[in-house]
């Protein structure tokens, strides 16, 4: 039905994609892999009239097409979920999801009645019940999803691309999403969907297109693949050991948390983090797990407990505090509390610890540069240039420059929030090596993550957190995914 | 890593190689059409005209480069001309005094700016609007709304030439060299350019960004209080309704430079470029005998068609 035919991007003289083929067709979900800067996300903005193509055409229903806009490609029925939503945060659920197709009266004015009608019965095709009338910015994200896949059945979409949809969603927001794509399989509707996680591809996808630095390397039914040979493919090499193995024994206690609060996010949160020691933090989405290492970070004060550190109380008011105590923190939300976008990866990387690159209140260049340098070379950065902007850089790349830039000041405690979200399995396993090396070496690393293999695997000690309370406290060792889940889940 | 040559330099670069084209166009019309244009006495001329609007340009930049904006650029600079002109009478005070006068009062006026965007939370647009027409009421307030005369020539004097170059050209000059260090090399520079791009990340990465912010405003109010300064010895009074309109050319010159009005991209360079290039039009549009109605609309069609120009640039 639709068919990218040869399909070649260049972004600044560095090619993305290089005449990719590829077949979509009706009724069938197409999960498109590979690591970051594969080049997926740029063959599915090309599909959805984002990006002209530079070579090669689009083919819809036979004939080749031209999308100008993504409005042009929406009214041929291709529609995007982006990995960004981009809902409008203080209209209503009826109304985002009929934008600009409102039905209006007799005398042109909308029909809120009817608005909201149609609104709940799209909604209902996707088997969910949500009240039409609540603004936007009050969804989860796994809701607002939900509206914008509504949002595209009501344009009569074909085609809904979707680009990580699953990145921010918890285990059983996953689920939903998933009944939703059934739904509209059993529509008829061609799904294409890119995603990180290896074990929801094998869920949800029928076929499986691979992409490698740019270029197609195969299509096949999902179940011609396994795990292991879809990441072979992906990376063009196996991955034999992901998960480096905890064997550094946990030092003297340097982080002590007590009756740590903030009423309603979380409550009466203690626990200690010794050096070398990586401590889990698990939960469902809104569990509480960002807000309290937000607290003990500084960027979101906690109102009463206690921070202390090696034994002293310590006041924690303002990231600046937390940095100077010793503590970094890599943040879940890259876009909007990690990366300055317009700035180059030197200035990203180096920003947090601009003193120990200058003399007084002048920066000494040299030292900058060699720490660059230094930098991209332990983390493999790949970038064109230390004066590339970074928000031209791929999002893990993103994340080795903020990890870099977290451990640019040698913190004893190192916080570390979903870091590996909506990044590419090789990144990944750089960035579980790093956790590895870092806790050898006696840093603290408290990890937040919604991956239980990643928090399985990584941490000397597990805490589950449950709406805003410390529900259990677990051995790694000694645990599993459904312990970790009937701990996490609300009763 | 490789010898790329990296996108944002190359953007920044074409976008000054593409003012400084249209810079040499334009001069290279004019000295075509007039005879005067091309004269030592008229390029002098300008370099004069241009200095007060390239010092309040300067220092506005640090305020877009935050993500801000300063509305109230023209009335401070009218403010901090008659509190110099009323120190200025001749006998009653070494030099310094007026002129420390005029800067203090500029100081003030950027820093209650940025004490209320900080502190009060208020949207810089608002908070310089108001400054805006307080500082234009205080100006004819203190001065009785007459022009305050009667300037000791030691000011006046201020706006003759030191060697064969304009005194206010070498103000301009110096105040754009330093703060071209100043946002190159200094960390406080730096963060300028980090609290502009993301505010949220900066403050993540450890940036105290209301004391950057605050800093932005004060800076550009003591270089607002400069451009007061120069201005009142240049028309030798204390003058309460001058500087009219003063922040719409600083800022079209800051825009036309490629500075960013939603903050974190910009430079002092750019600035400078945009300063000649506004310069340089109101010179040639005076030599040409444009009526002042028809500068007007030229002027505007020139601002906003060399930024559209530049987003072109930039998109593609």
């Amino acid at each position: 039905m639709l068919r990218a035919c040869q399909l070649t991007k260049t972004f600044g003289g560095l090619s993305v994609l290089q005449e990719a083929t590829i077949d979509f067709h009706p009724g069938e979900v197409h999960a498109l892999m590979g690591e970051n800067g594969a080049g997926k996300s740029t063959l599915m903005k090309m599909l959805a009239g984002l990006y002209p193509p530079d070579g090669g055409t689009i083919e819809w229903r036979g004939q080749p097409v031209r999308f100008d806009s993504p409005d042009d490609a929406l009214s041929q029925g291709i529609a995007m979920v982006h990995q960004e939503l981009m809902p409008i945060p203080d209209l209503n659920v009826a109304e985002n999801l009929l934008l600009g197709m409102e039905p209006v009266n007799a005398l042109g004015w909308v029909d809120r009645a009817e608005l909201h009608r149609q609104a709940r019965s799209w909604l209902k095709e996707l088997n969910t019940d949500l009240d039409t009338h609540q603004p936007m910015r009050r969804l989860s994200v796994a809701q607002m999803q939900v509206v914008e896949i509504a949002k595209a059945l009501a344009r009569q979409a074909d085609v809904i691309l979707m680009d990580e949809p699953t990145a921010a969603l918890s285990d059983h927001e996953v689920a939903a999403l998933f009944k939703a794509i059934t739904t509209l399989r059993q529509r008829g509707v061609a799904v294409v969907y890119t995603t990180h996680k290896m074990d929801e591809v094998f869920r949800v996808a029928d076929r499986i297109s691979v992409l490698r630095d740019g270029k197609w390397v195969g299509t096949k039914a999902a179940i011609e693949f396994s795990p292991d040979s879809l990441i072979a493919h992906m990376v063009g090499r196996e991955l034999t050991q992901i998960f480096p193995p905890v064997t550094t024994m946990p030092g003297e206690v340097i982080l002590e948390v007590r009756a740590l609060t903030r009423a309603p996010a979380f409550r009466q949160i203690s626990f200690t983090l010794r050096r070398g020691e990586v401590l889990g933090l698990a939960g469902l989405m809104g569990a509480g797990r960002t807000e309290v290492v937000s607290a003990i970070g500084g960027l979101a004060p906690a109102t009463s407990g206690e921070i202390c550190l090696r034994g002293t109380p310590t006041h924690v008011t303002c990231p600046a505090d937390a940095i100077a105590a010793g503590i970094g923190m890599v943040t879940e939300d890259r876009k909007g509390l990690g990366i300055i976008p317009a700035l180059s990866v030197e200035h990203n990387l180096t920003l947090a610890a601009l003193p120990s690159f200058s003399r007084g209140p002048i920066i000494d260049a040299a030292a900058e540069r060699s720490a660059t340098q230094a930098a991209t070379t332990d983390f493999a950065i790949k970038a064109s240039s230390p004066h590339q902007a970074i928000r031209e850089l791929s999002g893990g790349n993103q994340q080795k420059v903020l990890l870099a830039r977290a451990l640019l000041n040698r913190p004893a405690i190192l916080i570390l929030d979903e870091p590996t979200r909506g990044i590419d399995i090789g990144a990944k396993a750089e960035i579980y090596a790093l956790i590895g090396r870092l806790s050898a070496q006696g840093t603290a690393v408290l990890l937040v993550s919604s991956e239980l293999p990643e928090i399985l695997s990584l941490t000397h000690r597990i805490l589950v957190l449950r709406q805003g309370e410390l529900a259990a406290e677990l051995d790694p060792r000694q645990t599993n995914q459904e312990e970790i889940l009937r701990h996490a889940m609300p009763r | 890593m490789t010898a790329l040559t990296p996108p944002t330099l190359d953007r920044n670069l074409l976008h000054r190689l593409g003012i400084v084209a249209v810079l040499f166009v334009i001069a290279g019309l004019l000295s075509v059409l007039t005879d005067s244009f091309a004269t030592a006495s008229n390029l002098t001329n300008v370099a004069r005209q241009i200095s007060i609007n390239g010092i309040l340009a300067v220092g506005v930049t640090f305020v877009l480069l935050t993500g801000g904006v300063d509305l109230s650029l023209g009335s401070v600079v009218a403010l901090s001309g008659v509190v110099c002109a009323l120190f200025a009478h001749p006998g009653d005070h070494p030099l310094f005094v007026p002129i420390g006068m005029g800067l203090l009062t500029g100081v003030l006026c950027g820093l209650l700016n940025g004490v209320l965007v900080t502190r009060g939370g208020i949207a810089p647009f608002i908070v310089t609007l108001g400054m805006m027409t307080v500082a234009r009421g205080l100006a004819l307030i203190i001065s009785g709304g007459k022009p305050v005369a009667d300037m000791s020539p030691a000011l006046t004097n201020l706006s003759g030439d030191l060697g064969p170059l304009p005194i206010p050209l070498l103000c301009f000059a110096l105040v754009a060299g330093l703060s071209w260090l100043f946002l190159g090399r200094f960390r406080l520079g730096r963060h300028l350019y980090a609290v502009g791009g993301n505010e949220l990340a900066a403050r993540a990465a450890g940036v105290s960004v209301p004391q950057v912010k605050l800093f932005a405003y004060g800076l550009c109010g003591l270089l607002t209080g400069l451009a007061g300064v120069v201005l009142a010895a240049r028309i030798t009074t204390g003058q309460p309704n001058a500087g009219q309109a003063y922040e719409l050319d600083a800022i079209a010159a800051v825009v036309i430079g490629g500075t960013s009005l939603s903050g974190g991209v910009g430079s002092v360079l750019g600035t400078v470029l945009g300063v000649l290039l506004i310069g340089v039009i109101n010179n040639g549009l005076d030599l040409l005998s444009v009526s002042s109605y028809y500068q007007a609309v030229i002027k505007g069609v020139i601002i906003v068609g060399a930024v559209w120009l530049d987003r072109r640039q930039a998109r593609s």
